[in-house]
């Protein structure tokens, strides 16, 4: 049988320095992308007009634009969308967004007549054409940022519940790093924000969540299970037990995005790109981020089973995950049975 | 071995449920004629998958109240008085079941599947509604001019198309047969082919067409040699919803006078009630003053006449009779039927008097051939993912993971089976969705077999590592799949069409898994157990 990292014993919490730096570093130049360039919101965020055509023979991107500023959209941008013959036209709303809702609905036959004018009538075909009113955006946007807060609170509450709200926040914050990271991401390669996006970026709330809980619960079940280690000892033996599912899963979880990417065509595209991102941060958070925050909350709030606040002032090194019975006893506390928590 | 009887049959019931469940059936659809330009019902063989706009085409409209020329003050009345007349009109769309909802309190969603032109959508929705009150054919007339429709019709060769017994037609039609009789003595054999479809109801001038034929009637009472028969100042309108009589359902057709005695101009004020004397349902209206002058000699001349109340050419629940001269305020009284459907009949009233202008805040139009690519496309990412996933899973476990693969197979099934049972929609980023959860779905095995590799390296028999190693597993798996469930139910309450689609298969995807991984895949490592006593390694 293949074993993949079987009996694998890395200081993983060793290295989160590194790793803060890290994910920091990398933040940093994307919070840089976000503050200079913005996200690239999609029309059903921003309000206006999308036309998807697909013409019957190509036609230089130059000669549409033209067209375009002829029949008055100036602001109006074109890119090829898949294929040399697909074509997106939008024309977004004005700040203000006084053109209203009667205005998208004009802006999209005058896209109609700037296609008549360079394409010619009947050499093209419109794929696509969605027409946003102001009010709709601005609610889809209020919707979004509620969905990411919500779920949120929810997985605060959840966990709250199923362990105890130590680990809940420390979940909750390797989270946030992932919500931030991904839409760093997100403006680094000026993907689409739709709500699609958004609802991708919520799955990787869940993918992640899903994957700090699988080493929270061995975490839990360690320290019910060897008394004598200290949570960062626990913390390093859980990771790499679970290191094998990690590996699998992952493995084909990145399958199925990968393929969604590659072949699933251009509407899907940059969901399938922030699953894929997701899942690397995913990973990366659940063992960098929710393990060592786990560790400093246990140290400034030590909970009745306080072996966090012994870690960093004592800084064992890890014992060897399979001789638990031999690692360095510290003076074991009577301690009763745990209730569950 | 009795516990994996009742396991297995427990999974065969699962996987017939699923099967009869996806089992392509015939669905009726109404689709435009293409020679005649009318709608008919047909029925299509089709798997019974609903799939969402964005991968069959067409057009999805958001309305509002249009507000720009003066504040509305009753958005809510104002969006379900349109969303009534919209549904008047839902024949004339020409798609395959439209949607027409109410989201939140002041907007109108319309969804038109395969319908191309918006332009044309626009002008159905945003028509200004007709209301007219019209009296019934009290005399018969129309009755009377069957023979001559059934003479004229016979001439052109149309035929009956079922060979229908003559005596049972006659008896069915009841009443006054006199008049066709005679005229079918002449032809003695064939019935006529129109007043064979039709039966007496329970009013004047009211006729019953059984459901599934009034596309046909139509057609027939459309056609120039017929309308030539049609006695003057009578014209036929159809009611606006099928109702079930006994075991068969019928649409009524009314015929009534060509003039209305009122129109919805002259309304001012519709509101339901219940009589608190009589504990019967009412509808009250109110007329304006010239509205009430006109309508006071007109019920004085009509009293104990029926008055078929019309909107937009479709009559609307049953004609009320006219008990005494009304003048500026009336009421319609609905007996013992519920307050819901005077409620409704207030509302049809209101409708026509009050037209709401809408505007359209969010339109979307996808091309059939866009979704066909997104269909297409997206099963084949799902067929390459699937491969890919199998291929790691037995490559890494190998007998265990072709298990595992065999548990998928069952994951899909009854996945794309609770979309079809639930009739929930198949969107484009609930097929990625589905896709995406394929690859998800293993994770609940993997973490099994870990754990089941784990106890047999702490040197437990195969059997205990077996069941230790689900029962440890069970923990993990739960918890992560609560978390998931938990997120899709946020975007399924915040999103819109497609999203929604996305949030419901990862739902359903998460409880299929539960299934697949845990149940079906513990039911064959018993099996192979059990089978295999004397078993020493376990190929994971």
């Amino acid at each position: 049988m293949i074993r993949l990292f079987a009996n694998a014993n890395y200081d993983f919490i060793k290295w989160r320095r590194f790793a803060f730096s890290l994910t920091g570093a990398i933040m940093l130049v994307g919070l840089g992308f976000l503050a200079t360039r913005g996200l690239n919101y999609s029309i059903e965020f921003t309000g206006g007009t999308l036309v998807q055509v697909e013409v019957a023979h190509k036609v230089p991107t130059g000669t549409i634009r033209s067209a375009l500023d002829n029949v008055g959209l100036n602001g109006a941008d074109i890119q090829n969308f898949g294929s040399d013959t697909s074509y997106v036209i939008r024309a977004r709303l004005n700040e203000k967004g006084d053109q209203g809702d009667a205005g998208t609905q004009a802006v999209a036959s005058a896209v109609g007549r700037a296609l008549d004018q360079s394409v010619g009538p009947g050499q093209y075909r419109i794929e696509r054409r969605e027409a946003v009113g102001p009010k709709v955006g601005r609610e889809l946007q209020g919707k979004a940022f509620l969905a990411i807060l919500f779920s949120f609170v929810v997985t605060l509450i959840y966990l709250a519940f199923r362990f105890e709200w130590r680990f809940g926040l420390a979940a909750t914050v390797a989270t946030a790093h992932d919500v931030v990271a991904t839409i760093a991401f997100i403006s680094v390669l000026h993907l689409e924000v739709s709500l699609v996006v958004v609802g991708a970026v919520l799955t990787v709330v869940g993918y992640s969540l899903n994957d700090t809980i699988i080493i929270f619960d061995r975490v839990r079940e360690n320290l019910r299970k060897y008394r004598r280690q200290n949570l960062y000892e626990i913390l390093n033996l859980s990771i790499n037990e679970t290191l094998p599912r990690s590996v699998l899963t992952h493995g084909t979880t990145i399958a199925t995005t990968l393929s969604l990417l590659v072949l699933a065509g251009e509407v899907i595209r940059p969901f399938a790109w922030v699953m894929s991102f997701g899942i690397f941060t995913g990973t990366f958070s659940s063992i960098y981020i929710a393990a060592p925050v786990l560790l400093w909350i246990e140290k400034r709030w030590p909970g009745e089973d306080a072996r966090g606040a012994r870690t960093l002032s004592t800084r064992t090194p890890a014992a060897p995950a399979a001789t638990p019975s031999t690692a360095p006893a510290p003076a074991p506390s009577p301690r009763a049975p745990q209730p569950t928590r | 071995m009795g516990k994996i009887r009742q396991r297995l049959y427990f999974i065969a019931v699962l996987i017939v449920i699923s099967i009869v469940a996806l089992v392509p059936r015939n669905v009726k659809q109404r689709v435009i004629d293409p020679q005649s330009g009318q709608m008919r019902d047909t029925t299509v063989r089709r798997v019974p998958i609903n799939l969402g706009l964005d991968l069959q085409g067409g057009i999805h409209l958001a309305l509002e109240v249009d507000q720009s020329k003066g504040p509305v003050p009753d958005c809510a009345d104002a969006i379900q008085r349109a969303e009534r007349v919209v549904r008047t009109r839902v024949d004339e769309f020409g798609t395959t079941e439209p949607v027409v909802q109410i989201q939140g309190r002041c907007r109108l969603i319309v969804e038109l599947a395969g319908e191309k032109d918006p332009a044309r959508a626009r002008g159905i929705i945003q028509r200004t509604a007709f209301l007219e009150f019209r009296i019934t054919d009290m005399k018969n007339q129309f009755k009377d001019a069957l023979p001559q429709m059934d003479a004229a019709l016979r001439k052109a060769g149309v035929k009956a198309r079922s060979n229908a017994t003559p005596s049972a037609v006659a008896q069915l039609f009841g009443g006054d047969t006199s008049k066709a009789a005679r005229d079918s003595a002449a032809d003695a054999n064939s019935p006529g082919v129109l007043s064979s479809l039709l039966f007496q109801g329970q009013l004047p001038g009211e006729y019953l067409v059984p459901a599934e034929q009034w596309p046909l009637v139509d057609s027939l009472v459309q056609r120039p040699d017929v309308h030539a028969a049609m006695p003057r100042g009578i014209e036929l309108r159809w009611g606006a919803t099928e109702e079930s009589r006994g075991a068969r359902s019928y649409r009524a057709l009314y015929a009534v006078d060509s003039k209305p005695i009122i129109t919805g101009e002259e309304l001012t004020k519709a509101v339901a009630r219940r009589d608190p004397v009589t504990n019967q349902s009412i509808v009250a209206f109110t007329l304006s003053h010239r509205g009430g002058r006109i309508f006071g000699q007109e019920t004085a001349r009509h009293i104990g006449d029926y008055m078929a109340i019309i909107l937009d050419g479709r009559v609307q629940g049953q004609p009320p009779v006219i008990r005494g001269q009304i003048e500026s305020n009336g009421q319609i009284e609905l007996g013992t039927k519920p307050l819901q459907e005077a409620s409704d009949l207030a509302l049809v009233l209101r409708a026509g008097a009050l037209p709401a202008p809408l505007t359209i805040v969010d339109e979307r139009t996808i091309s059939a051939s866009l979704g066909g690519d997104s269909i297409h496309d997206g099963v084949r990412a799902g067929v390459v993912g699937i491969v890919l996933v199998i291929l790691i899973m037995i490559g890494y476990y190998r007998v265990s993971g072709a298990l595992a693969v065999a548990a998928l197979t069952l994951y899909c099934l009854f996945t794309l089976a609770g979309l079809a049972a639930f009739g929930f929609t198949l969107t484009l980023p609930g097929l990625a969705g589905f896709v995406l959860s394929i690859g998800i779905a293993v994770d609940a095995n993997v973490l099994i077999f870990e754990r089941i590799r784990e106890e047999l390296v702490h040197g437990k028999s195969l059997r205990l590592a077996v069941d230790d190693g689900f029962l440890h597993a069970m923990n993990a798996i739960v918890d992560s799949n609560v978390s998931t469930v938990l997120t899709a139910l946020i975007l399924y309450a915040v999103g819109t069409g497609p999203v929604q689609g996305f949030a419901i298969t990862l739902i359903i995807g998460i409880a299929a898994s539960m299934i697949s991984a845990i149940f079906v895949v513990k039911t064959m490592f018993l099996i192979w157990l059990h089978r295999r006593p004397d078993m020493v390694t376990l190929s994971i």
